[in-house]
């Protein structure tokens, strides 16, 4: 059995070498004051910690007022979403010794939704985007009596969207959703994709007449952040691509 | 404090509170209350599959997957709930399938299965394909299909809204559920539902130990806030832990690993499951697993410096197969653990995992006030509740299969209840207990700290009533947890405002955690023997002459204000099996 680079990994935790990491986090609590500031934290961490472990460490011990939302603490629920070192991702999934903590950390609300206190946006614009693109799937005729058939093939093929946690780090690093509001953004588009090439569903067309709109899929400037920002490595960008390719070829 | 009204409330939108919410709301008007926005349940966790016999990848009937559950629950089970179980599942799975859940597929065409733990063909005799997956992540799959339907059908959700409390109100002599009593986190504002049917769907209490697999949120308030309006829970020293956490950190990696070919070793490389397990090897049910890997380690063959874990393997996997079935946890151990599985084992040790006990329900998911008499109106389903469909321990898959069997069920009994039914009055007052109980802690200048108080919960409860109990440790924890309530009421929170007040929710979820471990302790003190998830190293046999029978436990409240727990017992409901001894 190979156990080499374990021990090597073993090693290391054994001697669990904290280090002190300043958090600059962007606080905004309108009950005290209608200007957002920046607050410096120190504290003593294992570097191998999640982002989300220091924010914890600091509300738990330092300012129990700081607030964010989290649920739980490994990639999966999308709750704790946040720009970190000016970049989106999930504060349980981005460990502190992978951000070079020797600077100080920012760590900011996710941009293009309204900031309701501290790390907390308003996530209803959200929401109600992917709403409006009818993901849910969609057929007609009777039910068969067994399971819908379906190869192996036709399934892969949506699978990539399937991922999506609707945590909004894509959305929220979308150049064009910050500047409008009203732009379905990137994760309403993938969970349209999830069902337009779904070989049991029957409304890929309203989704693309949806997705043709003026807000729809045609404001993507392609600047890939929002293939950067997905924690579940969604090819957000191929998915958005493949969306406009359909409008225009209607072949799906 | 704002009133509203609706026929049917459900707490909680993971897989059980969503899936009877798209039952419900086709038949009544229906709110569903949620301290998370829907999609952020710990079902969305959840991995392996959902069991069902299927039979499309072998030989399969319901019946052997009755008696699989029967004997994983090492006979606690109340067998026409598993029979319900077992038999409703194949059109659970179908349903989902239905609704547009992404299943894995055979080459046919059809749902493709796995092997899971315990999980048998004929009784025992060889482990089965009867786990319906999409790749690791079932659970995220149940959850993002069940909100789409919801979508569909235009459910009315409350996000982010805490119930706190259970409105009872006695009509000539029956206590009948009024509605809830709930706290909205962006404005902190007191919100009474009154409501025909309420439906619990609130999940379970696994932050009462620390190595967990649960979410942060998972703090039990929908136990809580039934016991503390004198409704009983049954069954609560029953907690499952999960063979494969990761190490330290708990993190759930899926026993569709072991399904898959994945193999447990030890110190020395050695397969020690097969010393233990000799039929199902890796495969043997959960709780059979976990005492098997704290034996090796008790024994001098953990592995790692301080030889406090073994080793999941999966070197001998092809990376294909890794990358199609596994992708998810293959990612946990290098985001978490930088380790490469393609290569490397990944450490692990049990984890804390899933509560088998809960709100004792009926088969239709109406709550039980004791024994036999049903609270009318009042419903629960998932692990808040026990129907009891899981007995001393749980089957890997059968909670994903519960969620949906039994959310459905509540949801259609509760929206049949609704329209049958009218209003029942309101009590008097009906927030002012919670308006106390968020007044005391906002004013509150005590010097307890939450964060200080949950760390030793559960440390206590790790060290104490954990994979091995003993009369010692678990008094030990009874005086501990004890001690904890006694200095919780001098807990205070440094943010005193009404806006996302995450502090203050904290701090009441600690309080309802400490209820609930108190009650797992005094359970788990009175059941002198070894049955399932609860094992007595001082009573180490099952013991079916006193103890084939379900744990009730009541919060009494004496005449000097002092509470008790007072437990009292329910009869296993057999049908076809007789209790054997349990070998895998």
């Amino acid at each position: 059995m190979a156990t080499p680079v374990l021990d090597k990994v073993e090693a290391e935790s054994a001697a669990s070498p904290y280090i002190t990491v300043t958090f600059r986090i962007r606080r905004f609590n309108p009950e005290v004051s209608d200007e957002a500031q920046w607050q410096d934290f120190r504290i003593d961490i294992d570097p191998k910690e999640r982002v989300l472990d220091g924010l914890h460490k600091i509300k738990w011990e330092l300012d129990g007022s700081l607030t964010f939302r989290r649920s739980c603490a490994h990639g999966i629920c999308g709750s704790d979403a946040m720009r970190i070192n000016g970049r989106n991702r999930l504060a349980c999934k981005t460990l502190i010794k992978d951000i070079n903590p020797s600077k100080p950390i920012t760590v900011e609300p996710i941009k293009g939704l309204t900031v309701q206190k501290d790390l907390i946006v308003d996530m209803e614009p959200f929401f109600q985007a992917y709403r409006d693109v009818m993901p849910f799937l969609v057929t007609s005729g009777n039910e068969p009596t067994r399971e819908r058939l379906q190869s192996a093939e036709d399934r892969e093929r949506f699978d990539d969207t399937t991922k999506c946690i609707l945590c909004a780090a894509c959305t929220s690093s979308c150049p064009v959703f910050w500047n409008d509001g009203q732009y379905f953004g990137p994760a309403a588009i993938v969970n349209a994709h999830r069902f337009i090439f779904d070989s049991r569903d029957e409304a890929a067309e309203q989704r693309l007449e949806i997705l043709n709109d003026k807000d729809g899929v045609w404001r993507c400037r392609t600047t890939f952040n929002c293939t950067d920002a997905c924690p579940r490595g969604i090819e957000v960008t191929k998915a958005i691509q493949e969306v406009k390719r359909a409008l225009i070829t209607r072949r799906f | 404090m704002k009133i509203h009204k609706y026929d049917t409330v459900i707490v909680g939108a993971g897989g059980a509170g969503m899936r009877a919410a798209i039952e419900s709301t086709k038949r009544s008007r229906t709110a569903v209350l949620t301290k998370l926005y829907p999609t952020r349940s710990h079902t969305g966790a959840a991995q392996g599959g959902m069991a069902a016999a299927l039979a499309n990848v072998e030989e399969d009937n319901w019946e052997w997957h009755t008696f699989d559950t029967v004997k994983g629950g090492d006979y606690l089970v109340d067998q026409d709930a598993a029979e319900i179980l077992a038999k409703e599942a194949i059109d659970a799975v179908l349903d989902l399938e239905k609704m547009g859940l992404p299943f894995n597929r055979t080459p046919d065409g059809t749902i493709d299965q796995r092997r899971f733990g315990g999980h048998s063909r004929n009784h025992g005799e060889a482990p089965v394909r009867r786990s319906c997956y999409a790749a690791d992540r079932t659970g995220h799959m149940i959850l993002q299909t069940l909100y789409q339907n919801c979508v569909k059908e235009g459910v009315e959700f409350f996000n982010e809204f805490y119930v706190l409390d259970q409105l009872i109100t006695e009509v000539d002599g029956v206590k009948k559920s009024a509605g809830v009593v709930a706290y909205e986190l962006a404005t902190g504002e007191i919100h009474v539902f009154q409501a025909k049917s309420v439906i619990y769907a609130s999940g379970g209490t696994g932050k009462f130990f620390k190595v967990t697999s649960n979410a942060h949120t998972l703090t039990g308030d929908g136990q809580a806030a039934c016991f503390r309006r004198g409704l009983p829970l049954e069954d609560m020293e029953f907690f499952q832990f999960h063979p494969t956490g990761i190490w330290r950190m708990g993190i759930l990696l899926t026993e569709g690993a072991r399904g898959e070919g994945g193999i447990l070793r030890n110190k020395n490389g050695e397969r020690f499951m097969e010393k233990y397990a000799p039929v199902m090897k890796d495969l043997a049910s959960r709780d059979v697993v976990s005492r098997s890997i704290y034996t090796e380690i008790r024994e001098g063959r953990g592995c790692g410096p301080e030889g406090d874990h073994v080793y999941l393997d999966l070197t001998h996997l092809p990376p294909e197969q890794l990358d199609a079935k596994l992708p998810d946890i293959t990612e946990f151990a290098r985001t978490y653990l930088g380790i490469e599985p393609y290569t490397d084992p990944i450490p692990i040790q049990p984890t804390a995992h899933y509560a088998m006990g809960g709100i004792p329900t009926n088969v239709e998911g109406e709550v039980l006030a004791d024994n036999t008499t049903v609270v009318p109106g009042l419903y629960a389903a998932g692990e808040v509740a026990c129907v009891s469909v899981h007995g001393a321990n749980r089957l890997g898959t059968n909670s994903l299969l519960d969620i949906n069997v039994f959310g459905r069920r509540s949801g259609i009994a509760a929206a049949e209840y609704a329209a049958k039914h009218d209003f029942v009055e309101l009590p008097e007052n009906p927030a002012e207990r919670v308006e106390a109980q968020v007044e005391r802690l906002r004013a509150s200048t005590g010097k307890e700290r939450v964060a200080a108080l949950r760390l030793e919960l559960q440390e206590c409860m790790d060290a104490n009533v954990m994979v091995f109990r003993t009369e010692q440790t678990i008094k030990t924890a009874v005086e501990k947890i004890g001690e904890l309530r006694e200095r919780y009421l001098n807990v205070s929170v440094q943010d005193k405002g009404r806006r996302f007040n995450t502090d203050l929710l904290e701090a009441i979820e600690l309080g309802n955690l400490l209820d609930l471990a108190e009650v797992m302790a005094v359970s788990a003190l009175a059941r002198k023997e070894s049955r399932g998830g609860h094992y007595r190293e001082d009573y180490p046999n099952r013991d079916d002459v006193n103890f084939m029978r379900h744990t009730m436990a009541y919060r009494e409240v004496g005449d000097d204000g002092n509470e008790s727990i007072r437990l009292d017992y329910k009869p296993v409901v057999q049908t076809r099996y007789q209790p054997m001894e349990r070998k895998y």
